[in-house]
């Protein structure tokens, strides 16, 4: 009872369009690419409930024919959720338009700046360092103070 | 005895409270707790000696079979002792060490009383999880008592230091504890040790329990912590470092090595580490101009000698160790606190700085004598009935053990060296120095520094007193322990002589200060400091290194490596594992293939749409092609569900682009070569899903239960002939009021963010400078 060729292309280039999406610098396209990353999960909870069958009303076919009820609910309830959250996300878009004056995802600054600090310490590993702790330091607490610097 | 820890977590809860109305005295109030324990231990004391150990159980996860067991045998009254008797006695001495009206008083009150209560748990527990949960809340005392209030650098780069050192330990103890454990089939101590396992598995608990207990108790590589965990107060320092915590390693040791004395893996780390710590500790002892660090290397190099003679696993040498844990507790303890008085009263504890203090503080004096001759191993004090037994352990023991002797030797040549140093540089008149000013040493601190001293020089007289204890405990070697007892004097044999000649070769190193001079001499990699410094700066560096790699602050790089992650991990262990399923099918139905071009068409344009409306109404293209495809596959609500609310989602989208520009500001492309590395990988963990989707569907068989439950009882059940309806409403209603919920605050969280607009407080949030004028241009 394996999902069918033709529905595994669909989800595979569902997928695929919705993660490229969400590696874009545009928030409005972020969003549609979680749209269409919602659409193919909600295509996939269905599908993977098995191959397509009579509707499931009671009474109006064997249980046998039905298709399983259980994966469409669960469907319904992501479909109501997916909307949810694009609104939400478009109502951040929006923000993020009128207070910025873009819909550009940024780097995150604080990120940034340990990406720097460890290409600094790279930079500073190749100069020779000079070995300068003496040999009291053993005994711990006779080691000379360092400066109490705050990172910055 | 489980009331007995309770009661000193509960007290340690009050004692803030008590120190806030009556200072100082809170230490004394606290006091009562480990005196009370004491007294209640020795009055039981007939049942640790007993053939039964009096054992106590407490269920605290019976369902998963966590339970917290006492046992309370001649070990663990032994550590009571030392626990219990120098916690009471510290705790008075610190009522009048503390400074009235000190903030520090309701603080290391309370932690010591704390510590006091883990340490009797840990010396009490019997089985392994509650011994790692005491062994850590020592650890943690330890860095809260070390580190103060952290005001100074000093402060919190050594308790840092003692944190990460043991606290590393004991999480390899963890680990060894529960492999022990596992393949033991029980968590019981002392059913462990009864029937020890074996196998590789065995060897490797081994060696991590061995780690933890050394990083506890100071040993070489990890003995640097010690040292510097001195800047505590010196009664935390006496207490903590010197009678029970840094035991603690010594205690585990001991408490596992009649199960495992036979495994090298197990006695060959104990003796070469216990030895190296032995000899390195009184080494750098010798060359210590600080009271108190002298005597923190002096604890070093004890804590060696008694892991070697852990180690050695003879009936001899186990009694000879558990008599030194008790003598090195208590004459130990009583030079920390003399070394407190010395500080408190002088202002200094450098022995270039102190003159003549023997003859101003006889008393003291006359005490602080009779503990370093009970370190140095002089008669007729504990320390030397110790020593006796030792040697006289290791030298009819195996051949290995003649080697350790010779270690023992040279590193009691080095105690008896560094004893005379303290007591020579603590009391003793130095001609270029003017005597130290200082005023009465103080009855009461005179006297508690007095008792355990003293009680080194009675109990070597009469050893009777602790030798069923002691000899107890050594019988878990043996089944026939030889004919040996506790005494100063044993004929004129070996041991006498070669302790003679420890002494007289020890006060020759001391009179040529042939060390002082040497001891400096360390190569640069083997400084333990060093090393500790290296692997922290390592971890700091890697730490910083993998986060500034993997966090780079670009959103595409992040969702990269968490798709690149679910490709490579799970796709991995898939592949590994792989079933082809049989029965693939091009088609269910022949609609399919029309609506899934459609699809798919649609998909692909809206990738490559420049205009927001167009990409909009592709990815509304999108949705009306899944919801036919749900019609296809006989989901009747579900596809009414996904037309409404693509044509909600569609109206949305429109109300907002229609604020945006028309086009996708395509900025500045950062790499040109990116689009098709963000393509590549999209199309790689798409087409992932996808096989998963055909493997994991390949595994179903039929309807399952809990749908076929559903179809059948809708009707009867709910009254409702569509099931998926009666699902949502009926079944698994509180499903759906989760999602009303989550419907509910992305609406209240959408309105309060589009409506924020008009209200823009000056001063709150990230507003850029040019913001004003682009918000002007909006609102229009």
């Amino acid at each position: 009872m394996t999902v069918n060729i033709t529905m595994a292309v669909v989800l595979a280039g569902l997928y695929t369009v919705g993660f490229y999406l969400l590696m874009q610098r545009s928030l409005m396209r972020v969003i549609l690419g979680i749209v269409i990353l919602g659409h193919g999960a909600n295509l996939f909870l269905q599908v993977a409930g098995g191959p397509p069958g009579e509707p499931v009303f009671a009474g109006s076919a064997l249980i046998e024919a039905m298709v399983d009820p259980l994966p469409q609910a669960l469907a319904l309830t992501a479909i109501v959720i997916t909307f949810a959250l694009t609104t939400f996300l478009l109502a951040l878009a929006y923000r993020s338009w009128a207070l910025l004056g873009h819909d550009e995802v940024q780097d995150d600054v604080e990120d940034r700046r340990i990406r720097e600090a460890e290409r600094r310490r790279e930079g500073m590993d190749e100069s020779d360092e000079p070995d300068t702790e003496p040999a009291e330091a053993v005994a711990g607490f006779e080691a000379p103070e360092a400066s109490e610097e705050v990172p910055r | 005895m489980l009331t007995a820890i309770a009661a000193h977590f509960v007290l340690a809860a009050f004692l803030p409270l008590i120190a806030r109305r009556w200072g100082r005295a809170a230490f004394v109030v606290g006091a009562l707790a480990p005196a009370a324990t004491l007294v209640f231990a020795l009055s039981r004391a007939s049942g640790a000696l007993a053939e039964r150990h009096p054992v106590e159980t407490f269920a605290w996860a019976p369902n998963i079979g966590l339970e917290f067991t006492t046992r309370f045998d001649e070990l663990a009254l032994l550590m009571i002792v030392l626990v219990s008797g120098i916690g009471a006695l510290v705790l008075c001495y610190y009522a009048c060490y503390a400074k009235p009206g000190d903030r520090a008083v309701s603080r290391d009150s309370s932690l010591l009383v704390l510590f006091a209560g883990s340490m009797l748990g840990l010396v009490l527990a019997d089985d392994v999880i509650s011994l790692y949960i005491f062994w850590e809340l020592t650890t943690v005392c330890s860095f809260l008592l070390v580190g103060g209030e952290g005001l100074t650098r000093k402060l919190r780069k050594s308790a840092t230091q003692a944190l990460l050192v043991t606290s590393l330990g004991g999480l390899a103890m963890l680990l060894g504890l529960l492999l022990l454990a596992t393949a033991a089939g029980t968590t019981r101590i002392s059913e462990i040790i009864a029937n020890p396992p074996g196998g590789g598995v065995v060897t490797a608990a081994v060696l991590l329990i061995l780690l933890g207990a050394f990083t506890k108790s100071a040993q070489v590589p990890f003995h640097p912590w010690l040292p510097g965990a001195m800047v505590a107060p010196t009664p935390v320092s006496a207490y903590l470092h010197a009678a029970a915590m840094v035991k603690a390693g010594v205690y585990l040791v001991a408490r596992f090595a009649p199960g495992f004395s036979d495994l090298p893996a197990w006695w060959l780390p104990i003796v070469v580490l216990g030895l190296w710590t032995m000899v390195l500790g009184g080494f750098r002892a010798l060359r210590q101009h600080d009271l108190k660090t002298l005597l923190a290397y002096g604890t070093i190099s004890q804590l060696g000698f008694l892991m070697v003679l852990v180690g050695a696993g003879t009936w001899i040498a186990a009694l000879a160790d558990v008599t030194l844990v008790l003598a090195h507790g208590l004459f130990k303890s009583a030079l920390f606190l003399t070394v407190g008085i010395i500080d408190k009263r002088t202002g200094t504890r450098d022995i270039r700085e102190l003159s003549g203090l023997g003859a101003r503080w006889p008393a003291l004096t006359v005490f602080a004598t009779l503990a370093v001759l009970s370190m140095a191993g002089f008669p007729p004090l504990l320390g030397f009935v110790g020593k006796e037994a030792a040697i006289e352990g290791l030298l009819h023991g195996e051949p290995k053990d003649l080697l350790l002797l010779a270690g023992v030797v040279l590193g009691s040549v080095f105690t008896v060296a560094y004893s005379l140093r303290f007591l020579v540089g603590a009391f003793g008149a130095r001609p270029t120095v003017a005597p130290t000013e200082a005023p009465p040493s103080g009855t009461v601190m005179t006297t508690i520094v007095g008792i355990p001293a003293v009680a080194g020089l009675v109990l070597a007289f009469v050893p009777g007193l602790v030798e069923p204890l002691l000899a107890g405990y050594a019988d878990a070697y043996s089944a026939n322990p030889p004919d040996y007892h506790l005494g100063l004097w044993h004929g004129f044999k070996l041991p006498l002589l070669l302790s003679i000649a420890i002494i007289i070769a020890g006060y020759l190193l001391h009179r040529t200060a042939l060390a002082p001079r040497l001891a400096g001499w360390v190569p640069g990699p083997l400084h333990a400091q060093r090393g500790y410094q290296a692997s922290v700066d390592g971890l700091v560096a890697l730490a910083q290194s993998v986060t500034g790699r993997l966090q780079a602050g670009s959103l595409p790089i992040y969702l990269g490596v968490i798709l690149v992650t679910m490709v490579a991990v799970p796709g991995a262990g898939l592949l590994s594992g792989i079933e082809t399923p049989v029965d693939l099918r091009a088609w269910d139905s022949l609609l399919q293939v029309p609506l899934a071009a459609l699809v798919l068409v649609a998909a692909g344009t809206v990738v490559l749409a420049r205009r927001r409306l167009t990409a909009v109404l592709l990815t509304g293209v999108v949705g009306y092609g899944i919801g036919a495809l749900f019609i296809v596959d006989g989901g009747a609500d579900l596809a009414l569900a996904q037309f409404l609310v693509e044509s909600l989602t569609l109206v949305v989208f429109v109300f907002v682009i229609r604020r945006f520009p028309p086009r996708f500001v395509d900025g500045r492309p950062y790499f040109p070569r990116a689009r098709w590395v963000k393509a590549g990988l999209a199309a790689v963990a798409g087409t992932f899903v996808a096989v998963l989707a055909v493997l994991f569907s390949g595994s179903r068989q039929g309807m399952p239960e809990a749908s076929r439950f559903y179809a059948e009882n809708a009707e009867s059940a709910t009254g409702a002939t569509n099931v998926v309806n009666a699902i949502i409403v009926d079944f698994r209603a509180f499903d759906t009021i989760g999602e009303i919920a989550v419907l509910a605050i992305a609406a209240t969280g959408a309105a309060s963010l589009i409506l924020a607009r008009a209200r823009q407080r000056p001063s709150g949030g990230y507003v850029p400078e040019d913001a004003g004028s682009e918000r002007t241009e909006v609102k229009q």
